[in-house]
């Protein structure tokens, strides 16, 4: 039987977030095949960590144990994750698209010489048939992803050379638990015939968490606040809803100013021009000095008390009510609605 | 050793981030004449990146590496007037319909043919297809480490280089033995300007099939070896062809979806959670948020 894989992350032996909502959606495409869902984890002290994701339909967990393997290292990992895929064979393998996932699946696609589709928004099996060769194609993975700076939808497939490999973002897929009792079977490798020591000529000197720089010309999303936000306690629902969208958060001249939000996040004549797919302007009236520096967007909502504030004349949508009522009700149905 | 051999990957790609309402045309397909071409922003951060090393190691030699239409010499001219001091550009009508894993095996054959180098600078992703997955690929086709999302060049000595790469949740300083395939991401520096002086030497560089549309710098070519961009296809890199194009490429496209962006007259809603939920729903459904 070709089952499917999901690589699982691990931060400080936790199952990472991404990995579980994998495991879910990996359950669900293999019940759909009537095959069955492993699992790899790689890292060091995992005792009792495949307890952590049997509940997710898992069948089968592939263990790696050894110190040398936490944190992350692109070559030992590759090794080992290579090797079990070359041992199992399998129909499709998911990984998380973070700055792990999208470390190793090239590299572990490279070296099986199979196909791999980053970001992935939605996973579907259907066929294929190619009309040259008058080849039909059962059951395959359709890995649909944005594409082309997001102005297009490409559905891609993979028909001969398997597996069929994919990256998901965190937070596109569903987490769920199959079943509370579930129990699958643990498969212990022994990490030294998977890994040489060549694997391990890079070395992590020093690793924190430091916030990232601002970058709020490359966002595609932007939830912008003005005055009209009142206050920088009333900025925090922007936070909130630009950390679901994975958006930015930026500001009008009249926000900064008031100290609502910081200079780096200015937009307009003074700040910075941006031009993204979704511009949502929070309580911003639209002096045309904000205006120059967003009007190019290519959607923009407009969420004001004011039915005649100056930039709903350029906005696609004008919702008419007060930010601190409004941007958490979007916030609710768009959990409700996505994935 | 008093320098490197760095290798910067770059590529050609149309602009994708200001795609204007006028970007699709009327059928559903991309207008790319709507759109410029333009040097990869990733890359740019490889360059500087690539430059910097060659600032502390004044006699280190980059060369700009590049895979496209015979018009993609444009960008190793820019790479030029930059500072770096040579380009390759990689051209075949065989190349066409490559996805990542084929074209990381051209690419590892254009490095294997230079042969020589300890240094291999790309950016994270280009911005046409977002993969991220050309660099790790070629390292691995070359057997070689790669450090991917390098922010800031650390250190550099003849043994070893030490980076500090961007993760989604911190940072973390590795430091690697040479050679290696390092990935740039966009919070590096930004790559300095042209320099005159540079624009001034290089302004002329051509690649062979440039020089057969216009023969006229053909002499003065000639006579300056160092205005001639290398030009290599499917036999110089010694390819196998089934690797290489659809036949080389696992994925395949089996359906494409315009994401259609209309102006048409504002939408006006109220704060009521009917109006809230049907505005959130018709944006998933247009993938404009999800």
């Amino acid at each position: 039987m070709r089952n499917v894989f999901v690589y699982c992350e691990l931060e400080d032996n936790i199952i990472a977030d991404v990995s579980l909502e994998l495991l879910t959606k990996g359950k669900s495409l293999a019940s759909q095949l009537n095959c069955k869902l492993e699992a790899i984890v790689i890292g060091s002290n995992l005792n009792e960590i495949d307890k952590q994701i049997y509940k997710y339909g898992v069948d089968k967990v592939h263990l790696a144990d050894d110190k040398r393997l936490y944190p992350y290292l692109t070559l030992p990992h590759t090794s080992i994750v290579t090797k079990i895929l070359n041992d199992n064979n399998p129909q499709i393998v998911l990984f998380g698209a973070t700055s792990i996932g999208r470390d190793i699946a090239p590299r572990v696609a490279s070296s099986l010489r199979c196909g791999l589709t980053a970001d992935c928004t939605s996973l579907v099996i259907g066929d294929h048939y190619v009309k040259k060769d008058e080849k039909e194609y059962k059951n395959l993975l359709y890995q649909i992803r944005p594409a082309f700076g997001g102005n297009i939808i490409a559905t891609i497939i993979n028909p001969d050379m398997h597996p069929q490999m994919a990256t998901v973002r965190e937070g596109v897929m569903k987490m769920e638990v199959f079943n509370e009792t579930y129990k699958g079977e643990i498969k212990q490798i022994n990490v030294a015939d998977y890994v040489s020591d060549t694997d391990f000529v890079l070395e992590i000197i020093e690793r924190h968490i430091e916030k990232s720089k601002i970058n709020i010309k490359g966002a595609s999303i932007i939830i912008a606040g003005g005055y009209g936000v009142g206050s920088k306690e009333n900025f925090k629902v922007l936070y909130e809803l630009a950390n679901i969208l994975g958006a930015e958060v930026g500001g009008s001249r009249a926000a900064v100013d008031a100290g609502f939000i910081e200079h780096e996040r200015q937009i307009g004549q003074t700040g910075t021009t941006v031009r993204p797919k979704l511009y949502i302007a929070c309580g911003i009236s639209g002096a045309v000095q904000h205006r120059v520096g967003m009007e190019e967007s290519a959607m923009i909502v407009s969420i004001n008390t004011d039915k005649n504030a100056p930039i709903n004349s350029i906005a696609d949508y004008n919702i008419h009510g007060n930010v601190a009522e409004v941007l958490p009700k979007l916030i609710h149905f768009y959990k409700k609605n996505s994935k | 050793m008093n320098g490197f051999k760095i290798v910067v990957l770059a590529k050609q790609v149309p602009d994708t981030r200001n795609v204007g309402k006028d970007a699709m045309k009327e059928d559903g397909t991309v207008n790319r004449a709507v759109l410029p071409a333009i040097f990869n922003p990733e890359d740019l951060n490889a360059l500087e990146l690539a430059l910097q090393v060659k600032d502390k190691y004044p006699e280190s030699v980059i060369t700009v590496l590049t895979m496209g239409p015979p018009r993609a010499a444009e960008i190793i001219r820019e790479g030029l007037y930059r500072g770096a001091n040579n380009g390759i550009l990689i051209t075949d009508r065989k190349f066409a319909g490559s996805d990542t894993l084929a074209t990381s095996y051209a690419i590892s054959q254009a490095i294997k043919k230079i042969k020589d180098y300890d240094l291999i600078f790309a950016g994270r992703q280009a911005i046409d297809g977002d993969t991220a997955q050309v660099g790790p690929q070629v390292a691995e086709k070359l057997k070689i480490p790669q450090i991917t999302y390098a922010e800031e060049l650390k250190e550099i000595n003849k043994d070893k280089i030490i980076i500090k790469r961007r993760l989604e949740r911190g940072v973390e300083t590795v430091s690697c033995q040479m050679p290696v395939l390092i990935t740039v991401h966009s919070s590096a520096d930004d790559c300095r300007p042209r320099h005159a002086k540079f624009l001034m030497k290089y302004k002329h560089a051509r690649t062979n099939s440039e020089l057969e549309e216009n023969n006229e710098l053909k002499d003065l070519i000639n006579n300056r070896e160092y205005l001639k961009i290398t030009e290599w296809n499917v036999v110089d890199i010694e390819a196998d062809i089934t690797y290489l194009g659809l036949s080389g490429s696992p994925t395949k496209v089996k359906n494409i979806e315009n994401i259609v962006l209309q102006s048409k007259e504002a939408k006006n809603l109220e704060s009521t959670d009917q109006d809230l939920e049907s505005f959130i729903i018709e944006l998933i459904e247009n993938h404009t948020i999800g």
